[in-house]
């Protein structure tokens, strides 16, 4: 009960404090949520995509210089 | 009796034209072409790429671009593609560069009206090998060589077609099939008869990374490449795709969670209803 009426008091009491809540929250949860499926999705495709073959040739083209 | 005649004769004709009817509509399929018209249909491979969770193999992509560039490009354009896309995919900025400036394309018109010859830049489109399709024809017999930037899109089959067809031409045709003058045989090809030979053989082009250059290990690379030049969206469209699951069901879940809220005081009531005692007081 505590917990709940401490949230509440905290970041739903006053609109504006929810309000910022409810933007900070959404601005937060989109980026874990995208970096999260990044890393998942370069985990599954790991060697496979362009930035982890990259290094070879822009190596190759610095010797070359 | 006539009429049971009658009666049994309606009945019979009835039972023919029913089973008539059936005949006609779930009989056997009228096929407009032969087999071969319709070609051999392709072996179907496990390719990598195109399940649902992988992205393109970007090595083999490189591979698939330069035998397109040594090999398939000789005929075939690919004119959807400008070197631009090329960047970040299977080149470096600086390799698409310098590649783009092998070529040279027209200028706009300057001062004078003059149009005038300048070295590729990244925003251009890979040149097509034939400055149009009647040049393309009289160069190769009257037989068209077709764009590639969709081709994976384009033919049934897709990327099964495309390896078949590379890679399923016989050392003779088989006997008694007839090909046509200038024409070769494969079986993939509906028809039969394609203009285009065998072009791919054992170590036909030397691959950078060391990859054998077999030639259904070319071909294998050719068409993962021409795949990404019809879907070039892929990688990120399966990413978006798996994104747009994940938050669908986050929020679905919400969904039912808010439900059974909302309905729990519905669900958990207790309505209590006593029944008037009978031999009672009446109503009334």
């Amino acid at each position: 009960m505590g917990v709940y009426s401490g949230l509440y008091n905290t970041f739903f009491r006053q609109n504006t404090t929810m309000l910022a809540t409810v933007f900070l929250g959404a601005f937060g949860l989109q980026l874990a949520f995208d970096s999260g499926s990044t890393l998942i999705w370069n985990n599954i495709n790991k060697g496979r995509q362009w930035q982890d073959i990259k290094a070879k040739y822009v190596q190759n083209a610095e010797e070359e210089e | 009796m006539w009429s049971n005649a009658i009666a049994g004769s309606t009945a019979t004709l009835a039972a023919i034209g029913t089973a008539y009817w059936c005949y006609l509509t779930f009989g056997p399929k009228a096929y407009a072409m032969t087999p071969a018209e319709e070609g051999l249909h392709p072996t179907q491979y496990p390719w990598e790429h195109v399940k649902l969770h992988k992205t393109f193999d970007h090595q083999a992509l490189r591979r698939g671009f330069q035998v397109y560039r040594e090999v398939c490009a000789a005929c075939h354009s690919l004119n959807r593609i400008p070197y631009r896309t090329l960047v970040g995919t299977v080149l470096t900025v600086d390799e698409a560069k310098e590649l783009a400036e092998e070529n040279e394309y027209d200028t706009d018109p300057n001062d004078e009206g003059e149009i005038e010859k300048r070295p590729g830049k990244l925003s251009d489109y890979i040149p097509a090998p034939y400055k149009n399709d009647e040049a393309a024809r009289a160069a190769n017999q009257g037989a068209l060589p077709p764009d590639l930037s969709l081709m994976v899109k384009a033919r049934h089959g897709g990327c099964n077609y495309i390896f078949s067809l590379l890679t399923g031409y016989p050392e003779e045709p088989p006997a008694g099939a007839v090909v046509q003058e200038g024409l070769n045989f494969n079986p993939y090809f509906p028809g039969t008869g394609i203009a285009m030979a065998r072009v791919l053989y054992d170590g036909l082009v030397e691959y950078e990374d060391g990859t054998p250059a077999t030639s259904s290990q070319m071909a294998k690379d050719v068409v993962e490449f021409l795949n990404w030049s019809a879907e070039p969206e892929a990688d990120e469209r399966k990413k978006m795709g798996w994104k747009v699951l994940a938050a669908t069901l986050a929020l679905w879940g919400i969904s039912v969670w808010v439900k059974r809220y909302k309905w729990s005081p519905v669900k958990t009531r207790k309505l209590v209803y006593n029944p008037p005692v009978s031999g009672g007081r009446k109503f009334g």
